[in-house]
């Protein structure tokens, strides 16, 4: 099971898309879930129902909404070995807090008390870019190559935080700017002051990008200044470029992956040896203005709607080659017909009814016939108000393709009054696409296989992971009825209802006999009479009786007027005595 | 996979293997609709033809029976009139019609169906009006109830071979739609997601009814009560209709028509094109209808004001639901008062006729 809670996007360009970091730790805004299920086929739903209420308790949140089956959809393909039982929901909107925090942090051994996480001061994370906090649960069962036997819980929290010196350093515009400096003070606040005693090792890494390192070497290359490899041996504490504050206690550098990226280097710096006196506290300090860039992922990704009006639209997921992608298709291009392949899962809501004909495909923004590159297609259409749509496809683009372009027509629907949300002329969200590359696979190997000391983070890079890019979250405007007429609109129809039963009855009641007695009048009966029967016809609604008629209308008038007294006299009678 | 999964298709699977190939073949140079269209055209053309030669069979029994109460010179007055004529340039060249063929939907054929029940009916074809019927049931729910014109048009043979026919054909229809629709999913997916979304009108999308607008506003509690109430609505009045109309089949089928389609769950302005069609057959006869230019005038303001408040709502988000549900209550409103006039005005011209024959028998006594 894995279930994130996250706040804010991650920015592929500026950030990095390719290295496992971006890959399994960038995740949609507001709340995912993915699970497993070990329990026979019918009771997966019942299961996953269970899961989102126990999930919502512990973690103060509403993943109770992802309960109805309108929520959450089963992908089929290969995110995790088992796909009969996965089970995958997000809830787009919600909003991350330090009560979600808290009971995560909770299920750390020492909570925030002590070691690590007493760095986690909740304004400092709040006020970055992004901040995710994940949960991993896996049982043995599932791994094949297990970490341990039993259960496995994994914690992982992700902030992307602006170091404060940023703000207050202002350089001249003519002069390049000098990257900010920072530490752990001048970013959290605080120092680590302990390690927790019941965790087997407190270690904080320092990763220095495999771009920064390939971008101080073409430096030092053109100075011609020190030697190589000076960040791993007599460079570490302080060089041209930057200065650490506390030396590491070991320095690793990367081996040379399979894709050709630059190798990074890592700084270990163990806790075990810091206290109250001498309080860990890192920081790195730049001398020289260095611009690099993070590795980013094959395809620049990103998702729009496109269209106007709240009756139809189309949604549409542009891939832009980044100039990496040359880099990483250079090998296989030389052997001619390479491919890039993408994968797309996208899950709709129910009431943006996708008309999945309408599928377009555009290569370097001319038109393709679907079939040249769309190799394969799995899609479940949406069912009204039971399950939401879902799309995954695998297109194969030449590999020297400079943008893509993947649209799909919609129509929007209308909904109850009741299933609209508080602030409903907001709109709707459509969750994130998943765009995973199937053809790359991203991990960081530091230490030789055989090695003992291998810290969980450094075990967790070397496992392979598929590189993954999460999409925009698209707020969709729907049609809103009035919601304050649900009494005016049932009277008014019932109104119209009843208008046309009366009068096409009334028109057939009519005898055949009725306009000549209308038109014979005989003599006429006393005022009194007249005006009475006048008032009685007014009220009735009844045609004025001709006059002949009078006395069987009289005694049918009285004996109607007897019947009435006798029903109220019986209905007083029951509501005394039983009521 | 099954046509009926993503709840966007609701109709028969039969009209899915007429019509399916045709929107995906394309000649190349056309635009890519043209061989639908062609197929609605034609259904249009057919049933304009078939209106002509009812109304044409209309009008001679009529003159019959009028001659047979030696009431000649009422006769004479009708040769002015070719009602099944009339009846066929009004279907063709309405609005209504013209705007459902356009917008490509079935409404055409459905109306198609109907008219070769009634022409059957009015020709004693029974196998026929057997057909249309079935075809015309099966398509849409609602001509269910012209099985009662359509029995007292096939007026004087025993009902036996009739109830065979009807049940023959019946069962040749679902056996056809049972192996269309095999492929996929089953005979009773097709029946939920045909005949139960009507009945329960799951989708709540704007038409020019009222059902959709008080369906989503009215409480969950209440909803299955007022189903009951909407369609028990059409069904209550065929029998009062049918003791008091029973004289005349073919009336009695263009009131049923007309209040199916104004009380149904999801009318369309293309059926409301085959009464205005059926009325022009009764032009003689209501020719005294009260309002008849109130209703002309009413009835064209209707159909300009109505796709512009839609257009307001929906399109640019400044005008209100309630501007759109205005005029389509104005649109039920007109179709009662359509209904109620023109069945009135038939009773009348009934009464006047049975008032001139009782006048010239006493004078014919005397």
């Amino acid at each position: 099971m894995e279930l994130s809670f996250t706040q804010g996007r991650w920015n592929y360009d500026q950030w990095g898309g390719f290295d496992p970091i971006s890959s399994s730790n960038a995740k949609p805004p507001g709340v995912e879930l993915w699970a497993v299920f070990d329990v026979p086929h019918e009771q997966v739903d019942d299961s996953w129902k269970n899961l989102t209420h126990a999930l919502s308790g512990l973690f103060c949140a509403s993943i109770n909404f992802l309960e109805s089956s309108t929520t959450y959809s089963a992908p089929d393909w290969g995110y995790r070995p088992d796909s009969g039982s996965l089970r995958y929901g997000s809830l787009p909107r919600e909003a991350v807090c330090t009560e979600n925090l808290t009971p995560w942090l909770k299920l750390l051994p020492c909570r925030d008390k002590a070691g690590l996480s007493t760095l986690m001061d909740r304004p400092s994370i709040y006020k970055g870019y992004y901040h995710s906090q994940r949960l991993r649960l896996t049982s043995s069962e599932f791994e094949p190559e297990g970490v341990g036997s039993g259960i496995v819980l994994e914690q992982t929290l992700t902030v992307v935080v602006q170091p404060s010196s940023q703000r207050t350093v202002r350089s001249y515009s003519h002069e390049t700017k000098l990257q900010p400096s920072w530490s752990l003070t001048s970013i959290f606040g605080r120092k680590v002051s302990s390690r927790c005693v019941l965790a087997k090792s407190s270690i904080v890494y320092l990763q220095l990008d495999g771009g920064l390192i390939a971008e101080l070497d073409s430096l030092q290359n053109e100075n011609k200044i020190y030697s190589a490899d000076n960040y791993v041996s007599e460079g570490v504490r302080s060089n041209a470029f930057f200065e650490v504050s506390v030396k590491p206690d070991r320095v690793l550098k990367e081996l040379k992956g399979v894709e050709k990226k630059n190798p990074s280097v890592l700084y270990e710096f163990s806790i075990d040896k810091y206290d109250e006196s001498g309080p860990f506290d890192l920081g790195l300090t730049w001398k020289v203005p260095v611009a690099w860039s993070c590795q980013k992922a094959p395809l620049h990704v990103s998702r729009f709607l496109m269209g106007s009006g709240n009756e139809r639209g189309a949604i549409a997921i542009s891939l832009r080659s980044t100039e990496l992608t040359d880099e990483l298709l250079h090998t296989e291009k030389s052997e001619g017909r390479c491919k890039l392949e993408v994968k797309v899962f996208q899950v709709v809501p129910w009431y943006i009814k996708v008309y999945f004909h309408t599928l377009q495909v555009f290569v370097n923004e001319e038109p393709q016939a679907v079939s040249d590159v769309v190799e394969k297609m799995r899609v479940s259409p949406s069912v009204d108000k039971l399950s939401p749509g879902v799309m995954e496809m695998l297109l194969k683009f030449p590999c020297g393709m400079k943008s893509a372009a993947i649209t799909l027509d919609f129509d929007k629907g209308f909904l109850h009054i009741d299933e609209y949300p508080p602030d409903a002329n907001q709109g709707f969200d459509i969750p994130s696409a998943i765009i995973s590359f199937p053809n790359f696979h991203t991990s960081m190997q530091f230490l030789k296989d055989d090695s003992s000391d291998k810290s969980a983070i450094l075990s967790k890079f070397e496992e392979n992971s598929a590189v993954l890019a999460y999409t925009e979250v698209l707020l969709v405007p729907l049609t809103t009825p009035d919601f304050s007429m649900p009494y005016n609109v049932i009277t008014i129809t019932c109104t119209v209802c009843a208008l046309y039963f009366g009068s096409l009855l009334n028109v057939l009641r009519r005898r055949v006999g009725e306009e000549e007695r209308l038109k014979n009048k005989e003599k006429e009966p006393g005022r009194l009479r007249q005006l009475l029967f006048r008032l009685y016809a007014k009220i009735t609604g009844r045609p004025l009786e001709p006059v002949e008629s009078t006395t069987t209308s009289s005694s049918s008038s009285s004996s109607k007027l007897g019947f009435i007294i006798l029903v109220a006299g019986i209905a007083v009678f029951w509501q005394v005595y039983y009521g | 996979m099954s046509p009926y999964a993503g709840s966007m298709y609701h109709g028969s699977p039969l009209l899915l293997s007429l019509l399916g190939p045709l929107t995906v073949k394309r000649i190349d140079g056309q635009p890519s609709h043209l061989l639908c269209s062609l197929v609605f055209v034609a259904a249009d053309i057919l049933n304009s033809l078939l209106i002509r030669a009812t109304g044409q069979t209309l009008q001679i029994a009529y003159r019959q029976s009028l001659r047979s109460l030696d009431l000649d010179m009422i006769s004479e007055t009708m040769e002015i009139l070719p009602s099944g004529d009339i009846a066929a340039l009004i279907y063709l060249w309405n609005p209504f019609t013209i705007a459902a063929c356009v917008g490509l939907s079935t409404s055409p054929i459905e109306n198609l169906a109907i008219m070769l029940a009634l022409y059957g009916a009015c020709k004693r074809l029974v196998p026929l009006a057997a057909f249309g019927w079935v075809m015309a049931t099966h398509l849409s729910l609602y001509p269910i109830i012209l099985i009662i014109p359509i029995i007292l048009l096939l007026g004087n043979g025993p009902d036996t071979p009739r109830k065979l026919f009807l049940l023959r054909r019946h069962v040749y229809v679902l056996l056809l739609c049972g192996v269309s629709v095999k492929r996929y999913g089953g005979l009773w997916e097709m029946f939920t997601s045909m005949y139960g979304f009507i009945l329960t009108v799951q989708d709540l999308s704007p038409n020019i009814g009222v059902l959709w607008y008080f369906f989503a506003e009215v409480f969950d509690f209440f909803r299955n009560f007022f189903l009951i109430v909407f369609h028990t609505n059409i069904l209550f009045m065929i029998f009062p209709l049918a003791i008091r109309l029973h004289h005349r089949p073919c009336f009695l089928a263009f009131v049923y028509i007309t209040i199916s389609s104004m009380l149904k769950s999801y009318p369309s302005v293309g059926d409301s094109a085959l009464y205005f069609g059926l009325l022009g057959w009764f032009v003689y006869e209501l020719s005294e209808m009260k309002f008849s230019f109130f209703l002309f005038c009413v009835y064209i303001g209707v159909s300009l004001l109505s796709p512009v408040m839609h257009n307001l709502w929906i399109w640019r988000g400044t005008g209100n639901a309630n501007f759109y549900f205005a005029t389509a209550m104005a649109y039920a409103c007109l179709q009662i008062v359509l209904v109620v006039e023109s069945v009135s005005a038939m009773l009348n011209h009934d009464r006047k006729l049975r008032k001139l024959s009782s006048a010239k028998l006493q004078d014919g006594k005397s």
